[in-house]
């Protein structure tokens, strides 16, 4: 019988602690404090009440967004269609302000909107089954273009001040808009819901194995059809919220904005598989996103280093945990080496009633002979 | 069950269940491309039977000419997406090598064309390599990583660029022809995009290298356990992508009246688009280049054909998106109705017994 | 072995394996002579599928001579194994869809021109040539995509011989096969075995064994334990080598007050997979579901619990009739499953053990909706100590437990749920004999507590070991039902196989 080879490692409420401090989510929290230190140092005027009201500004779509396509992500899938729901709610609040209709009833109407695309996006991929990248690259179109039949060329820029004016009005003098409060409930909601509710664990479970998540009773098509709903109606939200704000209707609002959503919510440290990733670490990540682009803009670096940037960040993190794996399987290779006894006889039959407290087979999960270990194909 | 027969008798030569029935018909109804070639054929016969001056001499140019970028940046993300990657980089890509083309003939300079298509098509390869190593190397998912440098290409293109754009004059004027002139009707750069899916789809059923790709693409271990060379068989494709990108960025120069820092930008999507929309799987191992090809000249004439219908052109990106959504369901209830039908078939065979 | 003879194309002996604790092959060994075929046969866990991947390469042993044609060799990976003349058919080949018949079987080496365009005429000849040495008739030109599993066995099997393979292994090959199908597999088999091929041919089904077999192989407990000519031996006998063991190794089963019908399945029926299946449970009882691997037992418990849907028949849970296809309904009248697959369907493997074993808690463990991870561990570790399960840290992922912790895992999520009814599939699959035998007490104790147990299991000794009543499958049909008191080995075996139907 071969011999254990590790000792255990005793539960330690510390190394709970730490592995909460240390996953890739806290890592975003500490660049960005890092950055928000470094800039406020080095550069003018960015620690001051109009930069962080800009900086906020300028974050709350993709910090909106960001909240159901990490929750999406997470079960595994993915929603390129979002910037095209925005421009659709922007341009249906456009068309029926210039229509007469009052502006609280067009809001209400645009989140319709958003709930009927979101619909269409959970029908087609949770119900109908088919593949989401696909999928909602077509809706990105249908939407953006359904934005186009509605609102055409025109731009639509005549709001009531104070709905453009409430959009960026500041609390007192600190800076931070008003809609912030809002924003900051969106996101405790959703990250109450993925970390705190039933729901939540069964999404991390769904991400991981949509079967096994099957045999804990989660409906998996259900789940999948409100993530996709609760997308719809966000990306509406955000785009009353953008028309509002910048006071112009347009069928192109927040064109490509899908795509830095989708790089904050992966530098957040969201796995694009599913199964992994926190809201804190994404909030992070949009903030530092937004807070690089801001502050290089005020230190007048161009946007186009910001972009590079951006990019840059976004290959690094998927990079850097391939490289710690690497090292870590390395190291691993040579403990296990030195830990094995020289090969003798053929075991004796096994020993009655032992059970092992650790053995060579849970140090390499790979190799348990258990049926079906074969890799699962994962689908994108 | 079974009876004995005798030991060392000849083997009675059985035909195999499938064959037997296998009609030219069902064969030709069971190609991939066949809905994408059908739809592209009643859209131009419907269109054509409204407004016949969609079909005259100078109608067809265009729809040729819309459709050659499209068509050439489809082929290269066939290719890429067979291997069960992707490249959203693609429209950054294109920008660069495009703007790469407005400088090399910026002021005059008296380079030589086959230079330029030389130097961008090497560009592109460069570009595409540097996507190629990372997702080979760093075994990380080619959607990361190609989002990423999309990106950071088109943060290098803004470096470059910064407010400069280059019109028309700013190019030879034989350079710019290459997208007026034509042979036999057909201009001279659609010649090339043709000629490029021609040789791909050559590359891609005729060649180890191509075979290997499809391999790869629907089971990647087992592929390796065959002996393909899967990292170098994935980065030749990403080297290769590039090289199309390149190319279809000098005429992209040649075709459009100006090129600058926002060339290019959301490109991917319709790549992609035209990509699946031409049958080929998202997940890869199966479709053809030329589906592709199709596909991306399905979409682009979709724009010319709304707009001779006197359909609002404001219509036209919604009626895209329909269609490609409609294109992946067929494809799904086909593979589901393939399934179905060889369960059914075993289903049957089993209570023969 | 006789001395002037030429060597036997392949001779493992006393081959051993462990992965841990786990002796999946204590003494595996096995001598194939170049053009015979031979039968390996043995129940689930005797160690043939181990055995089969040491040979395919897959496996390194730990111990044990293997040599090919009299000279050692020593396989680092598959592809020296395919180097050295051995090919492995598998029950469910994998042939790329997109590549033609004659593209698969020269995936990797196609023949080429001075160009280096693949020469697909010289290719579907090679091809034709190859099924017509085979004798029968496919198409090299047509894509892979649509044949039939048959068919594509047929196709491994030209592309073994085109690797100029010596041996040849057919893992349970006619497993998805109909009869003609199998007939013709045979008739290849037996051309291949007349040019030379060593065919190694492992199976449950005895008619077929010693149809095609020229000798028999017979293994036990990762062992091996004889070698017959097929001519020399009964089928009776070969059972009896396969099944006769120590059955007092387990756990003896606790006695356990019988209650109430706690599950009642009538006429259960999904086309294709089983037809009119008809059980019922009591509380405190132990029902197990014996068959073969494929006759179809997984297929009903999972229709029972909502993950597949079935076409006719009613299942009732304590009177109450369950609405198909619906799992979380299950849970809700009570049912859990404890499935075959702990890595991929019991387990979420990348999640810690905590969350693993609160997941059917999840809304349990709930209040206002809020789930605390206090609460959560504090219930995780209540049921892992109950089931001692070691594992140091609840924080860990599951995935670094071994096996038979994890299969305890599973049993605690589910046994939190305080289930009326709880499947068990092949619970004791991959875990060494001491877990082994604590599962087993195990799920005495929870009959005692008056659960009622359905236990899907391949091994004999457990299914004698610990059940009340038999239920005894084949191929999608219930054939025998058999009680404690009257069950055998040899009665379990016949019904599985279905020589002989065992009714009550």
């Amino acid at each position: 019988m071969s011999e254990t080879i590790a000792a255990e490692t005793a539960e330690r409420p510390s190394s709970r602690l730490r592995a909460l401090l240390l996953n890739r989510g806290a890592a975003m929290v500490y660049v960005l404090i890092v950055a928000v230190l470094l800039a406020s140092i080095s550069i003018d005027r960015f620690a001051s009440p109009l930069t962080v009201g800009f900086l906020l500004l300028d974050v709350i779509p993709v910090l909106l967004i960001a909240m159901p396509m990490t929750l999406i992500i997470v079960s595994g899938e993915i929603d390129l269609s979002v910037a095209s729901i925005v421009g659709l709610s922007s341009a249906t609040l456009g068309v029926l302000w210039a229509d007469g209709w009052s502006m609280p009833a067009a809001m209400a109407a645009c989140v319709v909107v958003g709930v009927v695309a979101g619909a269409v996006n959970g029908f087609l991929i949770a119900i109908v089954g088919l593949p989401s990248l696909a999928v909602t690259i077509g809706t990105l179109a249908l939407f953006r273009g359904l934005a186009l039949v509605v609102i055409g060329d025109d731009a639509v820029a005549d709001f009531p001040r104070e709905y453009t004016r409430f959009a960026i009005s500041k609390i007192g003098a600190t800076g931070i808009p008003v809609v912030m409060l809002g924003v900051v409930a969106v996101v405790v909601l959703f990250g109450v819901v993925l970390h705190l509710t039933s729901f939540g664990r069964g999404l991390y479970a769904l991400g991981h194995s949509r079967e096994a998540a099957r045999f804990v009773g989660i409906d998996v098509d259900r789940a999948k059809f409100w993530l996709y709903v609760a997308a719809g109606v966000v990306s509406a939200v955000v785009g009353i919220y953008w028309t509002l704000r910048y006071s112009s209707a347009r069928s192109d609002n927040a064109t490509g904005l899908e795509l830095t959503v989708i790089a904050g919510v992966l530098l957040g440290g969201v796995s694009i598989f599913g199964g992994r990733g926190t809201v804190p670490g994404v909030v992070a990540a949009v903030l530092l996103i937004g807070t690089l682009n801001y502050g290089l803009r005020l230190d007048r670096v161009s946007d186009v280093v910001l972009i590079i940037v951006t990019g840059t960040l976004l290959i690094a993190s998927v990079l850097g945990p391939r490289v710690g794996e690497a090292i870590g399987r390395v190291r691993h290779e040579r403990r296990v080496r030195a830990a094995l006894p020289a090969a003798g006889p053929p075991p004796q039959a096994p020993a009655e009633g032992a059970a092992p407290a650790i053995s060579l087979e849970s140090l390499h999960p790979s190799s348990d002979p258990a049926p079906g270990a074969a890799n699962e194909r994962k689908q994108r | 069950m079974s009876t004995a027969t005798s030991p060392g008798a000849t083997p009675p030569a059985t035909v195999a269940p499938a064959a037997r029935r296998e009609s030219p018909l069902s064969r030709l109804l069971a190609v991939r491309e066949l809905p994408v070639v059908v739809a592209l054929v009643a859209l131009v016969a419907v269109t054509t039977a409204v407004n016949p001056l969609f079909l005259s001499g100078q109608g067809v140019k265009d729809l040729l000419l819309n459709a050659t970028i499209v068509m050439m940046l489809a082929v290269g993300q066939a290719m890429i997406i067979i291997t069960r990657n992707v490249d959203l980089s693609i429209g950054s890509m294109l920008g660069l090598c495009a703007f790469g083309t407005g400088t090399m003939f910026a002021g005059d300079s008296g380079v030589p064309i086959a230079v330029v298509f030389v130097a961008m098509v090497a560009l592109g390869g460069l570009l595409g390599a540097v996507n190629g190593m990372l997702v080979t190397v760093a075994r990380v998912p080619a959607l990361v990583i190609t989002l990423g440098t999309l990106y950071v290409f088109r943060g290098i293109n803004n470096l470059w660029a910064g407010g400069t754009q280059y019109f028309a004059d700013d190019r030879p004027r034989a350079f710019g022809a290459l997208s007026v002139d034509t042979v036999l009707g057909i201009p001279i750069i659609t010649l090339v995009a043709v000629a490029v899916v021609a040789a791909v789809a050559v590359v891609m059923s005729r060649l180890r290298a191509g075979r290997d790709l499809y391999a790869i693409g629907s089971d990647p271990d087992a592929a390796a356990v065959f002996g393909i060379p899967v990292l170098r068989r994935v980065m030749a494709a990403f080297i290769a992508n590039g090289m199309l990108v390149g190319l279809a960025g000098v005429l992209y120069a040649s075709r459009f009246n100006s090129v600058g820092a926002t060339t290019g930008t959301e490109l991917e999507l319709t790549v992609v688009a035209a990509v699946v929309v031409g049958g080929v799987a998202i997940f890869g191992g199966s479709g053809t280049v030329v589906g592709a090809a199709v596909g991306a000249f399905l979409l682009t004439t979709i724009t010319s054909s709304l707009t001779a219908l006197r359909i609002d052109k404001f219509w036209q990106q919604a009626v895209v998106g329909a269609l490609i959504i409609a294109a992946i369901a067929i494809e799904r209830i086909a593979s589901l109705r393939a399934a179905r039908k060889l369960r059914e078939q075993s289903e049957r065979e089993v209570l023969d017994v | 072995m006789d001395q002037g003879q030429a060597p036997p194309a392949l001779s493992l002996r006393r081959a051993v394996k462990t992965f841990g604790p786990v002796v999946a092959l204590a003494d595996g060994s096995i001598s194939l002579r170049a053009g015979e075929v031979h039968a390996l046969v043995g129940e689930n866990g005797a160690g043939k599928s181990t055995l089969v991947k040491v040979l395919a390469g897959l496996h390194q042993p730990d111990a044990g001579e293997f040599l090919i044609g009299g000279e050692p060799v020593h396989f680092r990976n598959v592809a020296d194994s395919k180097a050295a003349g051995i090919s492995v058919i598998y029950q469910e080949p994998t042939l790329f869809p997109d590549l033609t018949v004659a593209e698969n079987i020269y995936v990797g080496r196609q023949p080429r021109n001075r160009f280096g365009l693949i020469r697909s005429s010289v290719m579907n000849a090679d091809a034709r040539q190859l099924f017509a040495r085979l004798g029968v008739l496919v198409d090299p030109d047509r894509v892979a995509e649509g044949l039939s599993i048959a068919d594509q066995q047929i196709i491994e099997i030209a592309k073994a011989i085109s690797l100029d393979a010596r041996v040849l292994v057919m893992d349970e090959p006619t497993a998805a096969l109909s009869g003609v199908e199998v007939e013709r597999l045979f008739a290849v088999a037996r051309s291949l075995r007349d040019q030379g091929v060593a065919i190694l041919f492992i199976s449950h089904r005895f008619e077929e064994v010693f149809d095609l077999a020229d000798r028999i192989t017979v293994m036990r407990d990762g062992r091996y334990v004889s070698t017959h000519l097929t001519g020399d031996v009964t089928v009776d006998q070969i059972v009896r080598e396969m099944v006769g063991r120590d059955i007092d190794q387990l756990f003896p089963k606790l006695d356990a007050e019988i209650g109430a019908v706690a599950l009642r399945v009538e006429g259960l029926t999904r086309r294709g997979v089983f037809t009119d299946v008809s059980f019922e449970v009591r509380a405190g009882e132990i029902l197990a579901f014996a068959g073969l691997v494929g006759a179809g037992r997984t297929e009903v418990a999972r229709a029972v619990f909502g993950i597949d849907s079935y076409d006719a028949g009613t299942v009732e849970v304590a009177g109450h009739r369950l609405p198909p296809r619906k799992p979380a309904a299950a849970i809700d009248a009570g049912i859990g499953f404890v499935p075959e697959d702990r890595r991929k369907q019991g387990l979420v493997m990348d999640l810690s053990v905590a969350r693993n074993a609160t997941l059917t808690l999840r809304h349990a463990l709930a209040r206002l909706g809020i789930v605390s991870g206090a609460r959560e561990r504090a219930a995780a570790g209540e049921w892992t100590r109950r089931l001692q399960v070691t594992s140091g840290s609840l924080d860990r992922p599951v995935s670094t437990l071994s096996g038979g912790n994890q299969q305890k895992v599973v049993i605690a999520k589910w046994l939190a749920t305080s289930p009326r009814v709880l499947f068990v599939d092949e619970p004791t699959r991959g875990i060494d004999v001491g877990t082994k035998s604590e599962v087993h007490r195990l799920l005495s104790e929870l009959a005692q507590r008056g659960i009622a147990i359905v236990m899907i299991s391949s091994e004999l000794p457990e299914v004698l070991g610990m059940a009340d009543r038999i239920v005894v499958m084949h191929e999608g049909r219930v054939t025998g039902r058999l009680t404690r008191a009257e069950a055998t080995p040899e009665l379990v075996m016949q019904a599985a196989t279905a020589t002989v139907e065992v009714a009550r």
